[in-house]
């Protein structure tokens, strides 16, 4: 029990971190776990390996990932934030070696003052290089420089049964390649080496282009991803076939003369009562947003902070959604098949459960990184649905449906329900795959997708 | 430090230089070393003392990144009294011109053990007390001869009163207190700052077992707390959070005959 003194610290701390609340950003599915190990040091992890029972351990970063890829349900988790140190920086190459659990916000915090910034970053600065590295997360910048995991020159990587393996494009490639989107299953990275990007400051040269239908998307699309290394649009899923939307495109600006302050947003204190959202407030939401970015369309300098990271202005923004929660859905879809993306929309706009954020992006053409990479050629679409019981999963099933059908594929680390069927199809490789994931390693994500398999 | 002009408030008296080399004796506490990141990103120089050389160069490279523009490392185990006079000298020896001392090391039985195994109290008073006022004395003597400098040890809450559930810790951390009292009466005259840092229960290593580990401070406010108190050399006691300072003086107010009854 908490002391009323406690209760007062922890809110005057601001606490409630992160570091404390084991469970996935969507709030769904719940797990507990049996034990936590929270190691401060990189010598404490081979200890952590050795005594544990096979199968029940998983490494945990700022549990960033939607659904259960994060997640080990009655078994034991190792959270790694506390193994958070840059262990050397090549001032020539912009190479930085760091420990698994640093997050992007305190690399950009050290290094984009020195002129360098991250070679590939998600939509929150909130993950762990670790997370990073296993769930091969993607960017605006897909199409020009792929996955974050190519950038990944080397990791040492502790593994139960033969201690700590230096994986690098060199040496023991195979095993980088698993590790690089293996979820968390190969074992626990104790440091890697990442490539960062030079920058000439923290500003953004930014566009926003107003599109009715996804076809003018696809023009947008073709006729920027040649001048801007920066692409994304978000989507009124309200719309159907005839998707409005908002494209924007950007570059790193070469003017920095002005100062950056970054701003600590407010924080959503307590979840929100689900019938505040409901297909009227989502819907009057998304009209709103289209109008006021259609509305100014004038090229703009905007902090690198506003651009990547709109969402982490507010902090904890996920409580939006209710204590049950929510789901994400994010498929890939083959470039020679839009219609589907169509039909995706068509069905999400009958169903009336658009969400705040609809996401498309086209991805590049660079080779997948690791060997269960999601991002392939094509269109990907992300979208939230507030978790509303059995209807929510039904809309996504028939979701499903369409992604098998075109090709596509679904995103391990917004996932919570996939079938294995559907997970297979995805990575009709993840057998290759098996045979490096750590005898001491599991997760809540892959016990269900390869179930009966 | 004397190349800097002299800088004075506007009620004439003396403003104390802020921290530029900073000794830490068990820079690897959790606490610890939330407090040289922080250091190290206004640039200070700094030299470590930790007993693991794996982890004193782990933490040296990172303060390096993060803008320390020194960082020199001892490793000792600072708990073994006969090391202590080494280990100042060595100080002294590559550090000269050290300005600060942050003593920021200390251990935590489970107090239950510390009731049965007479071997375990004795440990934790030896480290928490008998080994931090011996190695303090030390530097006192060196910070007294310099008649500059600063000494801040981190103490705790716990040893504003004794309490059932962890007194050993309590009294050794008490005892320290009333210890840099005396030192901070002794060292006025030469100018020497003592500064006794109190925090509540943190989120650490040491306390991840605790019942409510999720709601304490995060290390890195209450570095922020500590570096603050650095910076300006004052107050005497620090308590972070800072309502840690209302709340101890209210327990401190309960009457024995009640607060004997008190299980927490």
């Amino acid at each position: 029990m908490a002391t009323p003194a406690l209760t007062i610290a922890r809110k005057r701390s601001g606490a409630a971190a992160p570091s404390n609340c084991f469970a996935s950003w969507g709030g769904y599915p719940k797990a507990t776990h049996r034990y936590v190990h929270r190691p401060a040091w990189n010598d404490e992890i081979a200890e952590i390996l050795q005594t544990a029972e096979s199968e029940s351990l998983l490494p945990y970063g700022l549990g960033r990932s939607y659904g259960d890829s994060c997640l080990n349900s009655s078994r034991e988790l190792i959270d790694c934030h506390r193994l958070n140190r840059i262990l050397g920086f090549d001032e020539a190459t912009g190479a930085v070696r760091c420990e698994s659990g640093i997050s992007f916000a305190d690399l950009l915090k050290v290094f984009l003052p020195k002129g360098w910034f991250l070679p590939v970053t998600p939509g929150t600065q909130f993950v762990t290089v670790g997370g990073a590295i296993a769930n091969d997360v993607h960017g605006k910048n897909h199409h020009r420089t792929g996955t974050f995991g190519a950038h990944v020159h080397q990791i040492a990587l502790h593994r139960s049964n033969d201690g700590l393996v230096i994986c690098s494009r060199e040496e023991n490639a195979d095993m980088l390649r698993a590790t690089i989107g293996g979820l968390g299953l190969t074992g626990v990275i104790a440091w890697a080496d990442i490539q960062l990007r030079r920058v000439d400051g923290p500003w953004m040269d930014a566009e926003l282009i107003p599109f009715q239908s996804l076809s003018s998307f696809m023009d947008l699309s073709r006729a920027s991803d040649g001048r801007f290394e920066y692409t994304v649009a978000w989507l009124d899923c309200f719309a159907g076939r005839n998707a409005r939307g908002i494209f924007f495109r950007a570059n790193h600006s070469t003017d920095n003369r002005k100062q950056i302050r970054s701003r600590r947003g407010p924080k959503l204190p307590f979840n929100l009562p689900e019938w505040m959202l409901n297909r009227y407030s989502v819907r009057a939401f998304n009209s709103a947003y289209y109008h006021a970015h259609a509305a100014r369309k004038r090229p703009a300098s905007v902090g690198y902070d506003s651009f990547f990271y709109p969402l982490d202005s507010v902090r904890q923004w996920n409580r939006l959604y209710g204590k049950r929660g929510f789901l994400q859905y994010q498929c890939v879809i083959p470039e020679s098949n839009v219609d589907a993306l169509g039909e995706l929309l068509d069905r999400i706009a009958r169903s009336g459960m658009g969400s705040f954020l609809g996401v498309l992006k086209q991805f590049g053409p660079a080779p997948p990184a690791g060997m269960l990479s999601f991002p392939r050629p094509g269109l990907t679409l992300a979208l939230d649905f507030p978790m509303r019981g059995d209807k929510t999963l039904q809309l996504m099933r028939s979701l499903d449906d369409v992604v098998l059908q075109s090709g596509g594929a679904l995103y391990p680390a917004k996932d919570a329900r996939m079938s294995p069927e559907l997970f297979e199809a995805s990575f009709p490789r993840w057998r290759e795959f098996e045979p490096y994931i750590d005898p001491k390693m599991s997760s809540s994500f892959w016990r269900r997708v390869t179930e009966g398999r | 430090m004397t190349n800097r002009p002299p800088s004075a408030s506007l009620s004439g008296a003396r403003v104390p230089p802020a921290p530029k080399r900073v000794v830490v004796l068990g820079a690897t506490s959790a606490i610890a070393l939330e407090v040289e990141r922080q250091l190290a990103g206004r640039g200070c120089e700094l030299l470590l003392v930790a007993r693991s050389s794996e982890r004193l160069a782990a933490m040296q490279a990172d303060l390096v990144a993060r803008g320390a523009k020194q960082v020199l490392t001892c490793a000792a185990d600072l708990g073994v009294v006969a090391n202590h006079a080494g280990i100042c000298e060595y100080v002294r020896w590559s550090f000269p011109e050290y300005d600060t001392v942050l003593l920021a090391y200390g251990a935590m039985h489970d107090q239950k053990d510390a009731e049965i195994s007479v071997d375990t109290l004795l440990e934790d008073l030896h480290v928490n007390y008998v080994s931090a006022a011996a190695l303090l004395t030390l530097f006192a003597a060196d910070l007294e001869r310099r008649r500059s400098g600063c000494i801040a040890v981190i103490t705790s809450v716990a040893g504003d009163r004794g309490r059932r559930r962890n007194y050993v810790y309590g009294s050794a951390k008490g005892a320290l207190a009333l210890f840099l009292q005396g030192l901070r009466s002794r060292l006025h005259p030469a100018g020497v700052k003592v500064i006794t840092i109190k925090p509540g229960p943190v989120q650490t290593q040491m306390t991840d077992h605790l019942p409510g580990a999720a709601h304490f401070a995060e290390p890195g406010l209450v570095a922020r707390d500590i570096v603050r108190a650095l910076e300006r050399r004052a107050p005497d006691v620090v308590y972070t959070p800072k309502i840690w300072r209302y709340v101890m003086s209210a327990v401190e107010h309960i009457p024995e005959t009640i607060f004997k009854r008190l299980s927490f």
